[in-house]
């Protein structure tokens, strides 16, 4: 038993092609907040500090599809959503439609923390973010170039799309710079446990492109995106609809609970089985410090790290599969 | 063994306090209701058919916190929320926020089947309404002015006055607390059906206007599948109480999961699940399995409900 602490930034369908000029700074990204969270647990924070902090740092990050670098909605807005969940009280806090909170999973933090309510949307969100004092901005800090042009995109080819996507060019090696119908971003979570077994998730995104003003995925809801208990703690990434009708991070937990199932057999189940095919990845953490990183995509940007040192960011598969 | 079953109700978390006559007026819906789903599964409707009609009935008479007679939010408007699924394929649809939808258990489905996604909230889910249909929307400011009127009425026909304010005399005269706050502000409740029809699908349905005096923009389990609301081919089921336990212990989800991983029957998980899963949280639960069984289990003082299967069986 130890620490462990893993994290991704979207599960999808990420062309094996990727221009290193997209693939770099992602996998800094992923680099840096491994590094973060990693720090935070040997100085002994608390899960459930840790899953936020490094959560703040992919929200801060413009090239993960949450907080800062978050996709557009149909109108060209945003909105952002996020829940934490602590595996020891199973309390949870959950945020929807916000659209100046720089960091949503902080709120969706004190919605736990302050309100006798777990979860909290639109207008009264973002009032409930002034009465707390948190940090928010004009919403035009989180949009960026990019964005705009998937969005652009997405129109254009009358879609909504999941964290990733096939290339509407015909020529998957050409890579235009910023106009690729790929929506290369994806919702950002990060599970930990500590060395006494606490464990805790979070997971934060900006949604899909052009998703329809007031759409809500599978971020926010526990036991779809998000959920942690005494034995594990996970968190989802791709299509939220089939995210949540297949009720994907608590089913992990039920799996290892009433099947018996480890950890790397209950997330390999639930991708495999309970979703179809293209459409999930999630990271998840035992109470005994194991990890693991399941997906059903082509590839999911993720990292994570272990007490016994080991450590490993990828985004597709493995070449030992 | 087979067969149609449902089984509707009308909020756990009963105020003991409450009139007799409200207590008969409660149940006189309750059956109207659930009559009126032995009818249409006996015309060999679709149980999610069954399910949304029920819910709508339950929706429209304003006796019940739903629809019509949905709890005033902190700043006096009505937030209202509901969900349902289809348990066969396990396709769901949710809003949450509504103000001026007439059903909106109805709008749920058709967020199901006719939009792209599977949660519409706010904004976005009364604009979704105007498109699909303009039956849904009431008038604006006459509708909401009769919601008031008649939340109002129905707020201050029993519950303890002083909701809201002078917490001392409620609580001297409601010592009943659920989550923290008087159950007075529980009373009456979310409404939910679940159905199992003779093909042996499953469907559930839930639907509330939230807690009154709530926080603007709070979002309780009624539109989240996995806690208020959850159907897959093994059963359907439809909570209520307090929102918060309900969704920290997953527990629609919950007794699907049992009786999927643990193989536990319908009765069995259902009492598992308010047994084990509620730690101090207070909540009721109706349930009906592809096997044509009906269930309801809560840890309340009471919850309004009824159920009634093909066999002849009814409460």
């Amino acid at each position: 038993m130890g620490w462990a602490i893993a994290l991704h930034g979207g599960a999808g369908d990420i062309p094996v092609s990727l221009a290193a000029e997209r693939r770099k700074p992602r996998e800094a990204a992923l680099r840096h907040c491994l590094k973060v969270g990693v720090n935070a647990l040997k100085a002994q924070k608390s899960p459930l500090d840790v899953v936020e902090l490094v959560v703040r740092e992919l929200e801060n990050n413009p090239h993960y599809n949450a907080g800062r670098g978050s996709v557009l909605t149909r109108e060209g807005t945003i909105e952002m959503e996020a829940s934490i969940m602590d595996g020891n009280t199973k309390r949870c806090g959950a945020v929807s439609g916000l659209t100046t909170v720089v960091n949503p999973i902080s709120l969706a933090r004190l919605v736990m923390e302050k309100t006798p309510h777990i979860y909290l949307a639109f207008d009264g969100a973002e009032r409930f973010a002034r009465e707390q004092g948190i940090e928010t901005v004009d919403s035009s800090h989180f949009i960026t170039q990019e964005n705009i042009e998937r969005l652009k995109q997405a129109k254009e080819a009358n879609r909504v799309q999941i964290d990733y996507t096939p290339p509407i060019q015909k020529d998957e090696k050409k890579e235009t710079p910023t106009a690729n119908g790929d929506s290369q971003l994806g919702t950002v979570g990060c599970v930990a446990v500590d060395s006494h077994g606490n464990l805790a998730s979070a997971t934060s995104t900006g949604g899909l492109v052009n998703k329809m003003v007031g759409r809500i995925g599978d971020t926010p809801i526990i036991g779809a995106g998000t959920y942690a208990n005494n034995l594990c703690a996970v968190s989802a990434t791709g299509k939220g609809e089939a995210i949540m009708r297949g009720t994907v991070a608590r089913d992990v937990a039920a799996l290892m609970e009433f099947k018996g199932l480890s950890l790397k057999e209950a997330a390999a189940y639930v991708v495999e089985e309970c979703v179809p095919r293209g459409n999930v990845g999630l990271v998840a953490v035992s109470a005994k410090g194991e990890v693991t990183m399941a997906y059903n995509t082509t590839g999911m940007f993720r990292a994570c790290a272990t007490e016994d040192g080991h450590s490993e960011i990828a985004i597709w598969p493995s070449v030992q599969n | 063994m087979g067969g149609w079953a449902i089984a509707v109700h009308g909020g756990a978390g009963v105020d003991p306090n409450l009139p007799p006559h409200r207590q008969e007026e409660a149940k006189k819906l309750l059956t109207r209701c659930l009559n009126l789903g032995i009818s249409a599964l006996r015309s060999n409707h679709s149980a999610i058919d069954v399910v949304e009609q029920v819910v709508s009935e339950l929706e429209t008479d304003p006796l019940f916190n739903s629809g019509r007679g949905s709890a005033l939010a902190a700043n006096g408007t009505v937030e209202m929320e509901a969900s349902i699924m289809d348990g066969n394929g396990r396709r769901c649809g949710a809003v949450s926020g509504l103000t001026t939808v007439k059903n909106p258990v109805s709008l749920a489905r058709l967020v199901m089947d006719k939009s792209p996604h599977s949660y519409l909230a706010f904004s976005g889910a009364e604009d979704f309404a105007r498109q699909q249909n303009e039956y849904f929307i009431t008038e604006e400011n006459v509708g909401m002015l009769k919601l008031a009127k008649e939340a109002n009425t129905i707020v201050f026909d029993y519950r303890i006055p002083a909701v809201g304010s002078d917490t001392c005399s409620a609580v001297a005269e409601s010592p009943f607390q659920m989550n923290g706050l008087p159950i007075s502000v529980y009373a009456p409740e979310t409404v939910g059906c679940v159905v199992v029809d003779s093909q042996g699908r499953c469907a559930a349905a839930t639907s509330t206007g939230g807690l009154m005096n709530k926080m603007n923009g709070r979002i309780g389990d009624s539109p989240l599948i996995g806690a208020g609301t959850y159907a897959c081919n093994l059963c359907g089921v439809s909570c209520t109480g307090e929102g918060e336990a309900i969704i920290r212990g997953t527990l629609a989800r919950e007794v699907a999961a049992v009786m999927e991983y643990k193989g536990l029957g319908l009765q069995e998980a259902v009492d598992f699940v308010i047994k084990e899963r509620l730690d101090e949280g207070f909540a009721g639960l109706i349930a009906v399995s592809n096997k044509g069984d009906v269930a309801c289990g809560f840890n309340t003082t009471g919850m309004f409900r009824g159920c009634a299967t093909e066999d002849g069986f009814m409460e």
